[in-house]
């Protein structure tokens, strides 16, 4: 034992260093307490696959890259205004009432700041109202229905990606612009209510459009369904110009391995309102002239930009495909939720309160690696883009897409204040956008 | 007419497809007297070893006709693999027990073999569908149909009457029957009644999972295709009686066509069509259509 | 003496929640109120289970239920919680009267069965009303109680969470009082052996039926409960599989006192909630791997574990 100090004194020193050090790591670590954002997505069941895996995959990759601040301007920043993210994950699966439960869990047990989830539409209308209630900002990302906003108003939730409509018109209207001598259609379609509506809304607007066309059959199958011979035979048997199918997941693969070796699509031109995840693992069982949507200018439809390069190049580095919808949707949601933080907190200002937040989300206009979104629908809450449709045509062995259309907002999407099949049987007057 | 001819083929096309998913669920609960909910997991491994097996096959160069045999080959392991794990390992331990204890048993293995296919394959879908059109095609009237289609048809059928003829014309078969009528009579005349249920359930398990292996080429394979097919399948083996295989024949027959004619006529009656179905035949004949006579207690 | 045990401790978790309530976390408080709805749901299985019938249609009184209370707003603009539980009561009363007569006459694997063919009937007809919201479902709010508003004031959780810990409290001590009495005693009786109940002169079919009915009128006050505070109400109400959970419930917490159903669920609902949030990718197997252990070393139910333990002492 040394004797220069006497114990007491080496005791207090050791002491007020220690106090020091807690007290230097507590304000740092304050400074640099990370946002947590809570993402709810499918981990389990059949939506994980196609839809659920790649939005976390993507999410994992987009916060990586945001918090090495990799991002290409304007999201350059690290992190939101220079705080590191965190994520915590939650399986969607189990329900309604269990995505309640587990959204106040998310909220109240771990405090996450910011909520980003749900593709599945019954779960978007179940949890609006609680994150209303436990007001957390809540960005639903991908769920397609536009119930949310055309039936009530939140302060809490956005949607950053549009809503389905605007798949069928655009589908529609592509169809009619290289095939206007259509006269019968038919359609295949999952018996719940994203496919109800699918088919709903693209009646409507053929309807609307095509009057003289006939509708020569509805098949319905259930969800899951995955045995389509008698529904295969059927739609053979009408001998339809086209077949319209809002079919995804496993029911469309089983679908399409099932009809192309019966040549159902050699008497009908097939239309996939969601049909862009499925084209580089078809191949060989995704006919040549197949009308394929992606909800949006997503995936092989994104236009050249350094945000879709960008997402391409971090998401092939952890999935080793390239992106497909799901993930352009989480990415949406993330950069609209870094823009609207970072035009709270100003330049250089503390963490914004959530109503800041919500103030700065409202109407605000961002660019995304789809193109720019604008927050223009449910009085500043739901997102419009406009749309994009191709045909598949095979390249070499390859399914790609070619006689790529866009499709501007004002022509796909309901004004406010408009309930979607409501503006579609009245003739689709474009908004004052 | 040609539409009524479309009818009867989907229908007796779904019908043996349902068939094989079914009659490894009848056997089982008519000899163990348990509805082993585990079958839908039986038949999703089934689906996924024959897309590995066979597509790893097929992707080595070798002789495409050659996949059917590993698709088979790879559902014979699961059965063999799986059955005597699940028997040996866990139900046997549970026979005393009331009958609804061991179907949530059953349905407890069900969710731990769904997260370990999810664990083994990743939730990304595997595709086998060289089998599907390696053998070609075949018109009725306009119509095309896939000669798989037939294949199965004729798999069903080999099944049946296989198993028809081992348990009325082999001593093996008929000690199995004697089992299911009464197990307690049969035990006391000496047959190996735990012997019995063994081969019981991995024959049972090999069947679904040879169902799930001939499936593979029409689908994708991925999570969540066993939870589908067990409502299927206890549909069907409810509507033909528990424990009967000519039951399970004519429930499947009864169910395909019932389906068949409403994808053609009504097809958003399609939802109800096998619970109808069932709710029908459970109220005229409330043992379904073939059932196992019970001599009544006191 | 057990009764009072019963009633006691009925009587003092009553007090204990709602003079707790206002202290607990939010989260928890709706996890409490969600058990509670389940286990009304358990308290009726457990009825028919004690009576030797188990079904795995359940889930469509308590889809009814809820469908009731909540079509009333749409229909009527009525969202009154009295009155949707009235309406709750009164449907599934009258359905469960009307289907009763059919299933009184069927046992084990049959009942079961039947059961659910009509609970999977009615997911179907629900799901193709787009008018219902199809799939999807739409949401409840419930604005008032007799007549006095609680919606948007901060009272409105704990309005909701009392009110589900009393309609327990009053179905979990009439359960009680019921079971003890002659015609409760009949139901084990049949279980037992229902020829010899026959002969005893006492109608096994008439109390089915109304062990039947009692249940389903309980499934369906589960249900508009759970409408009330979840929020949202869907199809998925009526599958089989929310069926097969109130089965698992039942079967976890054993038929041994009325205490039972409603410990049940709150356990499997606490055990769910944290195999998703610690183990998201592999819950399944978790939740199968408890229920295995459950059913292995406690096959009366986690209330058996009570029972040797006072036992014991």
């Amino acid at each position: 034992m040394d004797g220069n100090f006497s114990w007491p004194l080496k005791t207090a020193a050791s002491v007020l260093a220690g106090a020091t050090l807690a007290i230097t790591c507590a304000t740092a670590h304050a400074q640099d307490k990370p946002i947590r954002i809570g993402l709810v997505t499918f981990l389990s069941g059949p939506a994980a696959g196609p839809f659920g895996v790649p939005a976390k995959m993507a999410a994992d990759a987009i916060v990586d890259s945001l918090n090495a601040g990799k991002a290409p301007a304007p999201y350059n920043i690290k992190g939101f205004g220079g705080t590191p993210l965190e994520l915590t994950i939650v399986d969607e699966a189990g329900g309604a009432t269990k995505q309640v439960t587990e959204l106040r869990n998310l909220i109240e047990r771990q405090n996450v700041d910011f909520v980003i989830g749900y593709i599945s539409s019954g779960d978007c209308l179940a949890v609006a109202p609680v994150a209303e209630e436990l007001k957390t900002l809540t960005i639903l990302f991908d769920c397609g229905t536009p119930r949310v906003f055309e039936e009530a108003s939140y302060k809490y939730v956005f949607r950053t990606r549009s809503h389905a409509t605007m798949d069928a018109v655009a589908g529609a209207m592509y169809l009619l612009e290289n095939r206007p001598a259509v006269k019968s259609y038919a359609g295949i379609n999952q018996n719940y209510a994203w496919g109800q509506d699918s088919w709903a809304d693209f009646t409507a607007v053929m309807a609307t459009l095509k009057p003289e066309a006939t509708i020569t059959s509805s098949q319905m199958p259930k969800f899951g369904a995955g045995q389509y011979g008698p529904e295969i035979s059927a739609l053979l048997q009408t001998n339809s110009d086209v077949i319209h199918s809002s079919l995804w997941g496993g029911d469309l693969e089983a679908f399409m391995l099932q009809a192309t070796p019966r040549g159902l699509f050699n008497r009908s031109q097939l239309v996939l309102v969601a049909g862009e995840p499925y084209l580089h693992r078809l191949a060989g069982n995704m006919p040549d002239g197949t009308v394929v949507g992606a909800r949006g200018p997503n995936g092989v439809y994104a236009q050249k930009s350094a945000l879709n390069d960008w997402l391409r190049q971090i998401y092939k580095e952890r999935a080793e495909i390239y992106p497909n919808y799901p993930a352009y949707s989480v990415a949406m949601a993330f950069l609209g939720l870094k823009a609207a933080y970072e035009k709270a907190r100003g330049a250089g200002g503390g963490a914004p309160a959530t109503d800041a937040v919500i103030k700065a989300f409202e109407f605000l206009n961002f660019d995304s690696p789809a193109g720019k979104v604008m927050m223009k629908l449910g009085k500043g809450h739901q997102a419009v883009t406009g749309t994009a449709y191709g045909t598949t045509r095979t390249v070499n062995g390859q399914v790609t897409v070619g006689d790529i259309k866009y499709y501007a907002l004002e022509r796909v999407q309901p004004p406010e204040g408009v309930k979607s099949l409501d503006w579609i049987k009245s003739g689709m007057k474009p908004g004052n956008w | 007419m040609n539409q009524l001819l479309a009818v009867l083929i989907d229908g007796l096309i779904y019908s043996s497809w349902l068939f094989i998913i079914a009659v490894g669920l009848t056997l089982i609960y008519g000899v163990m007297k348990i509805l082993n909910i585990a079958h839908g997991s039986l038949y999703a491994l089934g689906a996924y070893s024959a897309a590995s097996l066979a597509g790893y096959w097929i992707n080595q160069g070798h002789a495409p006709m050659g996949s059917y045999a590993m698709m088979l080959v790879a559902a014979i392991l699961v059965g063999l693999i799986a059955g005597p794990v699940i028997e040996r390992g866990l139900l046997r331990f549970m026979y005393g027990k009331d009958e609804i204890v061991l179907v949530l048993v059953t349905y407890a293995v069900f969710l731990i073999l769904e997260d370990f296919i999810k664990l083994t394959w990743g939730v990304d879908p595997y595709f086998l569908y060289q089998p599907y059109s390696l053998l070609g095609s075949f018109d009725v009237g306009n119509l095309t149909y896939p000669v798989y289609n037939l294949v199965l048809f004729g798999m069903a059928v080999l099944i049946g009457v296989t198993l028809v003829w081992v348990l009325t014309k082999t001593s093996r078969g008929k000690m199995l029957v004697a089992v299911i009528h009464d197990r307690e009579m049969a035990a006391a005349m000496g047959i190996n009644v735990s012997l019995v249920y063994f081969v019981t359930f991995t024959a049972g398990a090999m069947l679904g999972a040879v169902g799930g292996a001939l499936t593979a080429p029409m689908i994708s394979v991925q999570p969540g295709i066993g939870a589908e097919t067990i409502v299927l399948a206890f549909a069907v083996v409810v509507i033909g009686g528990l424990g009967s295989l000519p039951g399970a024949v004519l429930a499947a027959v009864l169910v395909g066509l019932v389906r068949s004619a409403a994808v053609h006529y009504r097809p958003e009656l399609d939802l109800f069509a096998i619970y109808f179905v069932m709710a029908v035949v459970l109220i005229m004949r409330p043992k379904g259509l073939f059932s196992v006579q019970e001599a009544r207690k006191i | 003496m057990k009764r009072d045990f019963t009633i006691r401790t009925l009587v003092g978790v009553l007090i204990a929640l709602l003079l707790a309530g206002p202290l607990l976390p939010r989260w928890a408080m709706f996890l409490i109120t969600v058990s509670l709805c389940y286990g009304t749901v358990v308290l009726g299985m457990m009825l028919l289970m004690r009576t030797g019938v188990v079904s795995f249609g359940h889930g469509l009184y308590y889809c009814l239920g809820a469908y009731a209370a909540g079509t009333l707003d749409v229909l009527f603009g009525v969202s009154d919680i009295a009155v949707m539980l009235l309406a709750a009561v009164a449907v599934t009363g009258v359905v469960s009267a009307l289907l009763g007569l059919l299933l009184r006459k069927y046992r084990d694997i049959f009942f079961a069965m039947l059961s659910l063919a009509f609970s999977m009937i009615l997911y179907g007809l629900l799901v193709k009303t787009s008018a219902l919201g199809s799939s999807d479902g739409f949401n409840v709010a419930a604005k008032t109680l007799f007549g006095i508003r609680i919606a948007g004031t901060e009272f409105e959780r704990y309005v909701i969470f009392a009110v589900t810990v009393l309609i327990a409290f009053v179905a979990a001590v009439c359960m009680h009082k019921y079971l003890a009495s002659h015609m409760g005693r009949l139901a084990g009786a049949i279980r037992d052996n229902e020829l010899r109940v026959e002969y005893m002169g006492a109608s096994v079919r008439n109390t089915i039926h109304v062990n039947y009915v009692m249940s389903a009128v309980l499934a369906g006050l589960g249900g508009a409960l759970a409408a009330v505070s979840v929020g949202h109400i869907d199809p998925e109400m009526s599958y089989w599989t929310t069926s097969g959970e109130f089965v698992f419930v039942a079967i976890l917490a054993g038929t041994g006192n009325v205490l039972a159903p409603f410990l049940g669920a709150f356990i499997f609902e606490t055990i769910r909630s944290f195999a998703y949030e610690y183990s998201p990718n592999t819950w399944q197997m978790a939740l199968g791997t408890t229920m295995l252990l459950v059913i292995m070393f406690l096959p009366g139910g986690l209330w058996s574990l009570f029972t040797r333990m006072r036992r014991a002492a």
